[in-house]
């Protein structure tokens, strides 16, 4: 042992060598069988990928730095449960790229606050958070309200997530522009089609302005679809294939 | 000697090429992803990056023309240390004040928030914050000590020429991009990952060349052991490199444009981000730091390192079991069970091999102990090996499953990583810089010890206030959120919770305010010696014995 040192502290790269060997061990036992166990991720109904106002609404809370005070992922704890809902499965993350799940809370936990409030509760907090909860430390985000969200380049986005394996289907990515306006409008003429590619959507005019498709709009339309696909009267947390 | 100095010409010349072509291309991808990128959000950048590269280009220009590219090879390279150790002061002020001004609006939001600045929320500033101590300060620190150990312990120059400013001034130019593009809203939200694909390749090219240049170094050296700091450094610089580009993996809407998607969703993603988040920690903040202790201490305190045996032990444990300690992060989440679990006991097992570093380190100074009375610099050195080990039991403790339950989400956590990179991380930085100056300026001692001995009490005082502020916060809030009243329903409601910390954060915000004065001294204190001034009397000045001012002893300090 000593002599192998004695070898290795004189020799440059062979130090090199040996430390690239020690330290790639435990990712490869940790990190490579997540990718091909298939219990990894639970079998359940209802995941769909973003609709384009949800994930141009996601990439604004990755903007804001959301995810450094509000965690999405309700552990299976007692209190937990009972406070944000059950709690939170592999499956529902499937399509974040990144992970939202967070490290911190000094805000609530958001995994399943889609539905829990009022769009306009949501609107009136964002835009000032001591208006509605006094002893509130969270940040004001009444610019988003009044930035205008521009459609051009959505379909690049879902275009990138296509690549990287999430399912948009090339329609999806043609009509990504025009479905996040039709995500304003329940009356509008391609809302079946609409509700048929993104099942459960929230179609509503989110921030109260109906001529602006504004940030407000879509960071809304996110927090409100947030933990509400997943069926859990399907779901069978005690078979064989959702235990992990 | 003659012939090698003559040799050491052509030698340097041979970086202008590689790096005039990298910041070509630089230059060029900036210019097209401001020209015809169309995406908003990134022209700043890309002007940003258009400037730094030309600046580049144009000291590279004026360097070769006014022949400024010479050295001696007989000599170390220090000047390139000298601007690191600059940096560090600077970006550490930076970094800490940011640290305070968050820490106030979570103590103030109706005075620290404004609704019209965008970039002055929380969520854009934490970034800015975590990276700025880490990255910019503690980067700086790692680069700047690690260039400085590595020649005396091989007793050689530098390798590459000018590549070490190559190293120097790419890191800089990373962190600009890096802070800018948290306050304009690019981010990639990875903690401790956040910068944008484009910026993680700039990061990924300096990176490698900061390996050639420390690689290649260790060749040529004269001794024929490679000394132990020298291990502690390869290993963080090739782990930090395989974690940077494997959490990093991405795939970017547009090849002009700033906003990337991960290559990993949820589960995996989760999993991998944490498995270098850990490791940031594991290797940016302790092998890197534990190689300037097991070169500043033995030095400074004029004594051997305790145990040959035990630096090998440890060195080897402690780099193999930490990569496995990352899923104690994502404990009771969807991450599989045996996954956590193996993270948990690797957590515990860490444990041995962290403390076998901070005996090597504490046993060090063994018949010297008396010197921590007179010498605040090395109690700087010594105290911070302390912090270490209280931090390296704090985190096998709540890395096992029934604590983190409690302490998971919670303040807790961050007391815990404040004890680490304040009380560690900051204290050896501390000592280090306060032995480098002299050493590399050439002066007779610091500018003024006492105010090195006032820098201390604040830094120290200050820690303290932070972590049992956080303590109480954190351990107050995961038993109020847990707590059940006599009728079996939730006791408080969230926001009850935040109330009850508003004290804490005060406090919190008056320990890390004590810890920016404290840098602010020592950063007064460290231009003053480089100037010369009071103690700092320049060596190669000829000054008669009794005009040179007395050794502090005791009674002075």
């Amino acid at each position: 042992m000593s002599k192998l040192h004695t070898f290795m502290e004189k020799r440059s790269f062979a130090l090199l060598v040996g430390i690239l060997g020690v330290v790639s061990i435990g990712g490869m036992v940790e990190i490579a069988p997540l990718f091909y166990i298939d219990s990894t991720i639970e079998e359940v109904e209802g995941m769909r990928p973003y609709s384009p106002l949800e994930l141009a609404g996601r990439d604004i809370y990755v903007r804001e730095g959301c995810y450094t005070c509000h965690s999405q992922m309700i552990r299976p704890l007692r209190d937990e449960v009972e406070r944000y809902g059950h709690y939170s499965l592999a499956a529902e993350s499937m399509y974040d790229r990144p992970f939202q799940w967070g490290s911190k809370r000094t805000g609530p936990d958001l995994a399943r606050v889609g539905g829990k409030y009022s769009d306009e509760w949501h609107v009136l907090h964002l835009e000032n958070p001591q208006a509605l909860v006094p002893a509130s430390v969270m940040p004001p985000y009444k610019f988003l309200s009044e930035t205008k969200l521009p459609t051009d380049r959505i379909a690049m986005h879902l275009k990138a997530n296509q690549k990287l394996g999430v399912p948009y289907t090339d329609e999806m990515i043609e009509k990504a522009a025009s479905d996040m306006k039709t995500q304003l409008d329940e009356f509008a003429d391609d809302a079946d089609g609409f509700i048929e590619r993104y099942p459960k959507a929230v179609m509503r005019e989110f921030d109260g302005d109906p001529d602006n498709l504004t940030e407000m709009d879509a960071l809304v339309a996110y927090l409100q679809i947030l933990g509400t696909l997943v069926d859990f009267s399907e779901y069978e947390a005690e078979t064989n294939e959702n235990q992990r | 000697m003659a012939q090698s100095r003559s040799m050491s010409l052509p030698n340097a010349h041979d970086a202008v090429f590689p790096i005039g072509v990298i910041l070509i291309l630089g230059f060029l991808w900036a210019l097209m992803a401001a020209a015809r990128g169309g995406d908003p959000t990134m022209e700043p950048h890309a002007f940003m990056m258009m400037g730094g590269f030309a600046l580049g280009l144009a000291a590279l220009v004026f360097g070769v023309f006014d022949n400024r590219f010479k050295f001696d090879s007989t000599e170390y390279d220090d000047n390139v240390i000298k601007a690191g150790v600059i940096a560090t002061a600077f970006w550490g002020m930076v970094g800490m004040l940011v640290g305070l001004v968050i820490a106030l609006q979570l103590a103030f939001p109706e005075t620290f928030y404004f609704a019209e600045l965008p970039w002055m929320g929380f969520g854009r500033l934490r970034p800015l914050h975590t990276s700025g101590v880490v990255f910019a300060f503690g980067g700086n620190m790692l680069i700047a000590s690690s260039f400085y150990i590595v020649q005396r312990t091989c007793r050689t120059r530098l390798a590459g020429g000018i590549w070490p400013w190559f190293v120097f001034w790419g890191y800089q130019l990373f962190i600009v991009l890096a802070a800018t593009g948290y306050l304009l809203g690019i981010t990639a939200s990875k903690e401790y990952a956040e910068p944008e694909w484009y910026v993680d390749i700039w990061l990924t090219i300096v990176w490698v060349a900061y390996l050639g240049v420390f690689m290649m170094t260790l060749v040529k050296r004269k001794e024929p052991h490679i000394y132990v700091a020298n291990w502690f450094f390869l290993s963080f610089i090739v782990t930090i490199a395989m974690l940077h580009i494997v959490n990093n993996l991405a795939m970017p809407v547009s090849l002009l444009g700033a906003k990337s998607y991960s290559a990993f969703s949820g589960v995996q993603d989760a999993m991998t981000q944490w498995w270098y988040g850990h490791n940031a920690v594991g290797f940016f903040l302790t092998t890197g730091f534990l190689a300037m202790m097991y070169y500043f201490i033995p030095k400074r305190a004029n004594r051997p390192i305790w145990s040959y045996k035990l630096s090998i032990v440890h060195f080897w444990t402690v780099i193999f079991i930490y990569i496995w300690a990352g899923p104690h992060h994502l404990h009771y989440t969807a991450l599989p069970q045996w996954t956590q679990t193996l993270g948990m006991v690797f957590s515990v097992m860490l444990l041995m091999p962290s403390w076998g570093g901070m005996i090597n380190g504490l046993m060090t100074l063994a018949g010297a102990f008396d010197k921590l009375r007179t010498d605040p610099v090395l109690r700087f050195l010594v105290v911070s090996v302390a912090f270490y080990g209280m931090a390296t039991f704090e985190g096998p403790l709540m890395s096992i499953r029934y604590v983190n339950a409690l302490s998971h989400y919670t303040e807790w956590t961050v007391g815990h990583v404040h004890s680490g990179a304040l009380g560690w991380n900051g204290l050896i930085s501390f000592g280090a810089l306060y032995c480098m100056v002299p050493w590399l300026w050439k002066r007779k001692d610091l500018y003024s010890t006492r105010l090195v001995e006032w820098h201390f009490w604040l830094a120290t005082i200050g820690i303290l206030f932070y972590i049992t502020a956080m303590w109480g916060a954190g351990i107050g809030e995961g038993l109020m959120w847990r707590k059940y009243n006599e009728l079996g329903f939730l006791e408080h409601s969230f926001i009850e919770t935040v109330e009850m910390k508003h004290l804490a954060y005060i406090i919190r915000a008056l320990g890390g305010g004590l810890f920016l004065l404290g840098s602010m001294l020592m950063s007064f204190n460290l231009w003053m010696t480089i100037k010369g001034r009071g103690n700092a009397v320049p060596l190669d000045q000829v000054v008669p014995a009794e005009d040179l001012p007395d050794t502090p002893t005791l009674a002075t300090v």
